[in-house]
């Protein structure tokens, strides 16, 4: 509401932040109101109102957005006291849609979605996608100026442009739970991700999509205590002490992928999410493969395809998973490739070409503790 | 026979002038418009907003991507434009989209600049 009128994203943060510290600042005092949201609204209002008067620059704009101000003032209804917070709520999903909008670069718009939907500040978001801070700053101020000039409105997409604008909010939120899933782990970011996931699911909950990754972080995350040992070092799956894992985190994630099959639509997430649900219950590989294989169905993608002969390799074999492996092709210069191809070869005993495997993984790594893990194994293929 | 002038210049320029100077280029294209139009050759000419607001579109295997950015490749050139009429950004890309070029080539979008804000 406060966005679309003001047609300015600077203008309505700041009104906004504005009008919650007045309210800090007034409510202890003189009681609460007794409609909160409404009154924050009128006061962002009020204060954008003196905010646009302080400004020389731009006066028939000012001119303009007075009058649109005014009537809105005057033509808005009072809200309706059952739904005290519905105008902020809707605001948020405007804004979400807004600085996720997918003609903004993808770091961009995590910048952004961190800045105006988050409480992180531009230097924590620099550190955790390892910029600095003056770069991401210009980042986020690009960001905005290109909303402001580009023709981007702060509105709810229409029908016709939905699929595309969601599937921008979904990935923006993924990026920023996986700056946060680490390692090293940040969980001040997964838990932004999962806090904006749950708010996108509780405005659009017919979205099969937005309940998937919402249950696919929730299942993630549970498994945050298992994944890192004492040393800071990746403990992989299989290895994980499951007693580690959040039981209530794990039956959550569980309800959210039921609801998402109900919802019909088998999209990415909610096919991932399916599989770490596979994983909490103790890894059925027969049922793994097959959700691989639904998800290669919807996203052909090569790094689909390792997860797969991965999953091959645990239902039929080390060999098996090799063959699959190896036909993928694509995937040189990823890593995690050679790490699972390694890894398989280790089980067959070729230990040379293990090692081998294992040192072009650490070749192209550049996670620290990814690249403790590796040298570990290639220390205990020695031995 | 019709001709497209298209004006290439530093857009800081623009960016870092002050009121006085962006004032005295309104006034020299108001100048050339003025003689372009009194001799008749005039049919039209906007000012573009700064490649910052640009998205550049592509459309492969069927699918559209989206870059933020201006067309910045030197292998293909400037082959002709449209200029559409639309509500939003979104409304633009999705016509933009569908411009032969988009599945071979690539389409940058890019607003018209509004002078509404500005005085006189």
């Amino acid at each position: 509401m406060l966005t679309r009128v003001l047609g300015d994203l600077d203008r309505a943060e700041e009104a906004v932040q504005d009008a919650f510290l007045v309210a800090l600042e007034r409510w202890p005092r003189d009681g609460l109101p007794d409609n909160p949201a409404a009154w924050i609204v009128t006061a962002a209002r009020n204060r954008a109102l003196d905010r646009i008067r302080s400004e020389k620059r731009w006066i028939g704009r000012r001119k303009a957005l007075e009058a649109e101000l005014r009537t809105v003032g005057e033509e808005a209804p009072e809200p309706d006291a059952d739904e005290p917070v519905s105008p902020i709520v809707d605001d948020r999903l405007r804004l979400m849609f807004t600085v996720c909008h997918p003609a903004l670069a993808p770091e961009a718009r995590v910048g952004l979605t961190l800045r105006t939907l988050g409480g992180l500040s531009t230097a924590e978001v620099a550190r955790a996608f390892l910029v600095a801070e003056p770069a991401m700053a210009q980042r986020i101020s690009r960001a905005k100026r290109k909303i402001a000039s580009s023709g981007i409105k702060y509105e709810i997409p229409r029908d016709a442009d939905l699929p595309e604008r969601l599937r921008s909010v979904l990935t923006t939120l993924y990026l920023i739970f996986n700056a946060g899933y680490g390692p090293p782990v940040r969980s001040e970011f997964t838990a932004e991700a999962i806090r904006l996931a749950r708010l996108l699911v509780q405005l659009m909950p017919d979205e099969g999509e937005a309940v998937g990754l919402l249950a696919l972080m929730l299942l993630q995350d549970s498994r945050r205590a298992a994944r890192v040992d004492a040393d800071g070092r990746l403990v992989l799956l299989r290895d994980q002490d499951r007693s580690l894992w959040d039981r209530e985190q794990i039956a959550e994630g569980q309800r959210f992928v039921a609801r998402g099959w109900q919802l019909g639509r088998l999209g990415v997430y909610l096919i991932q999410a399916s599989i770490a649900v596979e994983h909490a219950r103790g890894s059925d590989w027969t049922r793994i493969v097959w959700l691989y294989d639904q998800l290669w169905a919807v996203s052909p993608t090569p790094v689909v395809a390792l997860n797969r002969a991965v999953a091959i390799a645990e239902r039929d074999g080390p060999e098996a998973g090799l063959d699959a492996m190896d036909a993928i092709g694509d995937l040189d210069g990823y890593h995690l490739f050679h790490a699972a191809r390694a890894d398989l070869l280790r089980r067959l005993d070729r230990l040379g070409e293990a090692q081998a495997a294992y040192g072009a993984a650490l070749g192209l790594c550049d996670s620290e503790v990814e690249r403790e893990f590796l040298s570990r194994r290639i220390a205990e293929l020695g031995s | 026979m019709k001709f497209l002038a298209i004006i290439y210049n530093d857009e800081s320029i623009y960016a870092d002038a002050t009121q006085e100077q962006i004032a005295a280029s309104f006034e020299a294209h108001g100048a050339f418009a003025g003689a372009a139009g009194e001799a008749g050759v005039l049919l039209g000419g906007e000012g573009l907003e700064p490649t910052a607001a640009a998205t550049t579109v592509r459309v492969r295997d069927g699918e559209r991507m989206l870059t933020d950015g201006p067309y910045a490749e030197t292998k293909e050139q400037l082959g002709g434009y449209y200029l559409l009429e639309c509500k939003d950004l979104d409304e633009a890309l999705t016509w933009a989209a569908q411009i032969p070029e988009a599945k071979f080539g690539a389409v940058e979008v890019r607003p018209v600049m509004d002078y509404d804000g500005y005085e006189g």
